[in-house]
């Protein structure tokens, strides 16, 4: 905790209110069934009218793990996380904890920590009476629930705070209150929707490093639901991609944003090239992807390689960009001749948009590094990546 | 401030200027030394009648208070919960009584609740009673009569305060573990808890100064001051007790009001989230 504090403190010189010695940290949730899965969903689905909002999904959330839902809005994110909750019934499918169907149990009997997008804190109590909410509805003895509230303001920080009107807090306040509340009666696993939406984006930031680190201390299970994918890259241990009411891909961050599975994954993530052209059949370790131009490029061999359409994906900041004409013919790279077309200033990037014969425009990201002057715009440029960070896609249907 | 103007206008002209009007000439009537005008209005105000009244019409309007109170606020919860033709049915019925004539109300509870009235006449055809209930002329009438009349204000009043507690507050309750009562009992009341101050003074300050309603429907021993007032003028022609008595009863109108002002207050500091 100490050394998070130059990065942690809020503004207003929060350091101060820092306990020295750290509360002991209580097993949450991992050791107490070692092996599973803390969460379990199966099948799970959910109609409104017509239209199917989660589709027949399936996800597996170990014990100790930050797993997060991420995806568009209306993609069903969550909806998959009120029905984990309880708020919302699933019309198919299982949650199972504990080797328990709790599909019928309701809320209050669920027993999970959770967060609010609005964080949802009672106007009328102040911040200890908050946090202290979830005790008292378990009928606490008082000097349990004392000791206990302290120990979860002193996890979040407000230990300063706790007299304070829950009316009078700032928004990062509010969060960590949020947070206090869910995790003070010590849930096997705490959900959270989109719990930094609201905040500015420093804020953000801060709070982001902040959960990640109670998360890893406590060693809680969380099922955090988020649009954004930064956000969710930083955090998660495995992140599920959602989209319209399906999994599209679940896996650790530098996977899913190596490896996408699919063009919608693979831009949802971050930039993205996907080079439209026919795959080629043909054996070996290297499958090969023609360009209207009839230029060929390369990507290691997939067992979903499927020969027809299909699209090279690659990530703008892999691409190397040198100025001239002359394309070697290194076989572990591809490259391609263009020209610029457009060099944006992003602050610690710069992003040239490179036109190439017969083929969409090419993002590439270059380190806005000392020395590095802009190329202008009609120059005539080399685009090289290596043939390994390449990656072929099925076409869009 | 120009726009209000002509409610400012319409205030004075038609409200203050006539009332400050009425008691200084009912006053002026009094002749006689200022220890004397004491004397006499001390004689008014802690006269056996208009303490009897004054304790009278505090009783009626509270026990009118909590009665409307107990049967709106889960009429109004549930309108904030509830929606389709149910909703529709029950804000009709409530805001029909609303719009229409104090004295047309009151004339069909005569009708439901006289002695050969409809509820009488049904009890009686079926056997349950033998005697007809008395209904009205009585402490009951009164309270049945008033009670219905307010209503109305009770549930609009809660109805806006409970519309605006947040329902996140309510499933984050839930997902802390709170059973349904628990989360009523200290959560959904507390929340609620403006709408019902302001709901009673406002019940309260319109029942004290009831008047048709309880001259109608009430007993010989059902005298509040209004009516008390009334035959100071209508048939006493008693000006300055009619005043004396009606300022009393303007002093603790707006002394509630006063009250009331503050828990409205009140209701904007929480609501300002």
């Amino acid at each position: 905790m100490v050394q998070m504090d130059t990065v942690l403190a809020e503004r207003g010189g929060a350091a101060a209110m820092v306990a020295e010695t750290a509360p002991p940290a209580p097993r949450v949730a991992a050791d107490a069934r070692a092996g599973g899965s803390a969460i379990e969903l199966s099948g799970l689905t959910k109609r409104y009218g017509d239209e199917t909002v989660v589709n027949d999904i399936a996800a597996s959330i170990a014990p100790g793990e930050f797993f997060s839902l991420l995806g568009p809005s209306g993609s069903g994110k969550t909806t998959t996380l009120m029905m984990v909750a309880g708020f919302v019934r699933p019309d198919g499918g299982a949650i199972m904890v504990d080797g328990k169907d709790i599909a019928a149990v309701p809320p209050q009997k669920r027993g999970f920590g959770m967060v609010f997008q609005n964080y949802a804190i009672f106007p009328h109590l102040n911040v200890f009476e908050n946090v202290a909410f979830p005790l008292r509805a378990r009928h606490w003895p008082k000097g349990a629930v004392a000791e206990r509230v302290t120990w979860a303001l002193d996890l979040v920080r407000l230990s300063r705070f706790a007299d304070r009107d829950s009316r009078q807090l700032s928004g990062g306040q509010q969060q960590r209150v949020a947070l206090a509340r869910a995790i003070v009666f010590h849930p096997h696993v705490v959900l959270m929707d989109e719990p930094l939406g609201a905040l500015d984006k420093n804020l953000r930031f801060e709070m982001q490093v902040e959960i990640k680190e109670i998360q890893q201390r406590l060693g809680m299970t969380v099922l955090y639901v988020t649009h954004d994918q930064e956000e969710a890259m930083s955090m998660s241990d495995r992140i599920a991609i959602m989209n319209h009411g399906r999994i599209d891909q679940v896996g650790p961050p530098g996977e899913v944003y190596e490896r996408p599975a699919n063009s919608f994954v693979g831009r949802f993530l971050g930039e993205a090239n996907l080079i439209d052209g026919t795959v080629l059949a043909e054996g070996g370790e290297i499958a090969r992807l023609r360009l209207p131009s009839g230029q060929e490029l390369r990507a290691p061999r997939d067992n979903s390689c499927a020969t027809g359409a299909g699209s090279l994906f690659i990530r703008p900041e892999r691409v190397e960009i040198t100025p001239g004409t002359a394309v070697s013919g290194d076989p572990s790279a591809n490259a391609l001749a263009g020209t610029v077309r457009r060099c944006s200033f992003l602050g610690n990037i710069l992003r040239y948009a490179v036109n190439i014969d017969g083929a969409a425009s090419i993002t590439v990201d270059l380190q806005n590094a000392a020395g590095v002057a802009p190329l202008p715009a009609g120059a005539p440029v080399v685009l090289r990546w290596p043939v390994a960070d390449s990656l072929i896609l099925p076409g869009e249907p | 401030m120009l726009l209000m103007l002509p409610a400012w206008a319409m205030l004075i002209v038609l409200f203050l200027v006539p009332l400050g009007l009425f008691f200084v000439r009912s006053f002026w009537e009094f002749d006689g030394t200022a220890a004397e005008f004491f004397d006499s209005a001390k004689d008014t105000l802690f006269s056996q009648p208009y303490l009897t009244a004054l304790g009278t019409t505090n009783w009626i309007s509270l026990i009118v208070t909590l009665t409307v109170l107990l049967i709106g606020y889960p009429i109004a919860y549930y309108l904030t919960t509830a929606n389709g033709v149910g909703v529709r049915i029950v804000v009709l019925s409530i805001v029909l009584p609303y719009f229409t004539s104090i004295i047309v109300r009151t004339f069909s509870w005569m009708v439901l609740l006289g002695e050969h009235g409809l509820i009488n006449d049904v009890l009686m055809a079926s056997g349950l009673i033998h005697a007809p209930l008395s209904l009205m002329y009585n402490r009951l009438g009164v309270l049945i009569g008033m009670s219905y009349v307010l209503l109305p204000y009770m549930v609009l009043t809660l109805y806006a305060a409970m519309r605006a507690i947040d329902p996140s507050l309510l499933r984050a309750s839930a997902s802390l573990g709170a059973s349904g009562f628990y989360t009523f009992w200290r959560v959904y009341f507390p929340l609620s808890l403006h709408g019902v101050l302001s709901g009673a003074l406002i019940v309260y300050i319109l029942s004290i100064g009831f008047f048709i309603t309880p001259a109608l429907m009430g007993g010989q021993h059902d005298i509040m001051i209004a009516m008390l007032i009334d035959r100071a003028l209508e048939v006493a022609v008693d000006w300055p007790s009619a005043a004396l008595m009606s300022l009393t009863l303007l002093v603790v109108t707006l002394v509630l009001y006063a009250i009331y002002y503050r828990v409205t207050d009140i209701r904007r500091l929480i609501g300002a989230r």
